[in-house]
């Protein structure tokens, strides 16, 4: 079967928060931290993979954006990816969901045959969570989205779909997009096989017009009017004592003394 | 869409009741009508629904549209996305909100791409501006690292709003509205998927969104052993387990614990966070706690930012010494 993975690059999520800079409303990358793939979209590259090891097939993976390192694009090749297709040109760096929804599926349209898309269940900057279910609305595919477990028989998928209760079990006809969540299980690493391997790949790069892409639809529909940082009081009171046993004790008299108890 | 006009809530019900988030919709909503000088109606759509729509009412809509069909008694995203679309046509909205929800999530970008519109999820605030009279959409963005406000240019304008983060009015039964039927008119066979079961994993004890208090553990925890400890906490205090992402994808406990931005959003009177650095993924979950207490080695862990009393130190040390004097503060 033919999987076709959406992975972006982000700035990397676990960077310390101290690092984290605003300035005139755009993100500052933290010095000294490269970036990653962004974590769900790793959750769906190991959905993809395990579906491969189970059934067999082709996965290729479609990343969008600029300034893509390649060590850091390449990684789901590392892990067991077949194939990595690039969007990159500056005309993507200002779009939003809707935007990157349409040229995701021209790419996937020109990448042609698929049984099975997946995106991660939302990136890890934005947290949006859209375009995934966009690219399935423009390529008029069934969806389902925050899926923990997919098994594929036949022109079907069962996917188990997490909810705050527990899960669904949901059948859906394919070709589908699923996105996945990271209850999927870890992503493997990347293995000595794989590394090798990915550093001999070349990934496909494709500009604007490679995809037949409307420099009109390229912009902004969600028009950001301000990005902030918002202020947050650190007014803790650390609580001590002459041993730790002792200090645990008394933030429970504290609490009593302020009737939080 | 030409004159489209007012603000319609997606009202979600769950065991036959408003689902808490719809009536914190109808609450922000009833602010953005005032607003505009519009109306506010409401959408329910489900299975046997036609129950609520005075419960709708008493929350502050002015008109309530009912699309009660079998068919819809579970959520589907092609059923549902086509009774929006055909809704929204019909009545033209300016604003349409639904919840950040398991279905708001699925339904509204699917919508908005479908009605050649946009969508923000997650909205923590919702305001019209006064001079455009757009909705400005501010959203936790960076996992919380940072806020972002949008507008966008076409109607209708969408958003899913954060649960806890608006306030429902006074329920008041008196208030009068205006209910309309509208048929479903699905085609079951454009409806591609099919719920084939739906699976409870209940934790044991108070349910996590309901507790008062909360203790929650995270990597510092180091293995499922570890929260044995902080259950007896919980006990003693009547209050639910959660825990951090790592926590959870580790197997140390069920994932139904997780507490953050991709788990549950609690604001509990007491939360206490055990083990957990303090991500900003993982305080979207939690600091809408009234007051948050920390145990961790490390003095200058995120988590110290936005607690209110805090411990430092090993928490397998100062942990059960916390334990052991609250159930004597608490039985005695």
């Amino acid at each position: 079967m033919n999987i076709i993975v959406c992975a972006k690059q982000v700035i990397d999520p676990e960077a310390p928060p101290a690092s984290f800079k605003v300035e005139a409303n755009k993100v500052m990358p933290p010095a000294g931290v490269p970036p990653v793939i962004s974590p769900f979209d790793e959750s769906a590259v190991e959905a993809a993979l395990k579906l491969k090891d189970a059934k067999g097939g082709k996965v290729t993976v479609l990343s969008l954006g600029t300034n893509l390192l390649r060590d850091v694009v390449k990684k789901p090749l590392s892990m067991g990816a077949d194939e990595l297709v690039l969007l990159e040109d500056p005309a993507f760096a200002e779009g939003d969901s809707y935007s990157i929804a349409y040229a995701l599926s021209l790419a996937i349209k020109k990448i042609g045959a698929f049984d099975l898309i997946l995106c991660g269940r939302q990136a890890a900057d934005w947290d949006s969570g859209q375009v995934g279910l966009g690219v399935a609305e423009i390529l008029g595919l069934p969806s389902i989205t925050l899926a923990r477990k997919i098994e594929v028989t036949d022109s079907k998928a069962k996917v188990e779909r997490i909810n705050p209760d527990g899960y669904d079990v949901i059948e859906i006809s394919l070709p589908a997009l699923i996105t996945v969540s990271n209850e999927i299980g870890a992503p493997r690493y990347p293995t000595m096989k794989g590394i090798m391997a990915a550093k001999r790949k070349e990934p496909v790069v494709w500009k604007p017009a490679d995809i037949g892409a409307d420099p009109a639809r390229l912009g902004r529909r969600a028009k950001l009017v301000k990005l902030f940082q918002p202020v947050r009081e650190g007014k803790v009171e650390i609580i001590t004592g002459e041993t730790p046993e002792e200090a645990g004790a008394k933030l429970a008299l504290k609490l009593r003394e302020i009737k939080v108890l | 869409m030409p004159d489209s006009k007012g603000v319609l809530v997606h009202a979600e019900i769950a065991d036959g009741k408003l689902c808490a988030i719809a009536t914190e919709m109808l609450g922000c909503g009833r602010k953005l009508a005032s607003a505009l000088g519009q109306e506010l109606a409401a959408v329910l759509i489900g299975s046997g629904v036609s129950n609520n729509a005075q419960e709708a009412i008493a929350f502050g809509a002015d008109k309530v549209y009912v699309i009660d069909d079998p068919t819809l008694a579970d959520y589907r995203t092609d059923a549902y996305v086509s009774v929006m679309e055909k809704l929204a046509k019909q009545v033209t909205p300016q604003v349409i909100l639904l919840g950040q929800t398991s279905t708001g999530r699925d339904l509204a970008p699917r919508l908005a791409f479908r009605l050649n519109t946009a969508a923000t999820l997650d909205c923590i605030a919702l305001d019209i501006d006064p001079s455009s009279k757009r909705l400005l959409q501010t959203k936790p963005v960076y996992g919380g690292n940072a806020q972002a406000v949008f507008t966008c240019d076409t109607d209708p304008q969408i958003a899913t709003v954060r649960s806890k983060a608006m306030s429902a009015l006074p329920q008041d039964a008196s208030r009068k509205g205006e209910v309309i039927t509208i048929a479903a008119g699905l085609d079951a066979s454009a409806i591609r998927t099919t719920v084939l079961n739906k699976v409870k994993e209940q934790v044991a004890g108070i349910k996590l969104e309901d507790a008062s208090v909360v203790v929650s553990g995270g990597r510092g925890i180091g293995g499922a052993e570890g929260f044995k400890q902080l259950a007896e906490l919980a006990q003693a205090l009547k209050g639910a387990i959660g825990a951090s992402r790592p926590a959870c994808d580790s197997g140390w406990v069920s994932d139904a614990c997780q507490v953050g931005l991709t788990g549950k959003l609690v604001a509990p009177d007491i939360y206490i966070a055990v083990g957990i650095s303090g991500s900003s993924q993982h305080l979207a979950g939690c600091t809408g706690a009234k007051t948050i207490i920390a145990f961790n080695k490390d003095p200058d862990a995120n988590i110290f930012k936005v607690a209110h009393y805090g411990v430092v130190g090993d928490w397998k040390v100062t942990l059960p010494a916390f334990t052991k004097k609250v159930k004597e503060l608490v039985s005695g």
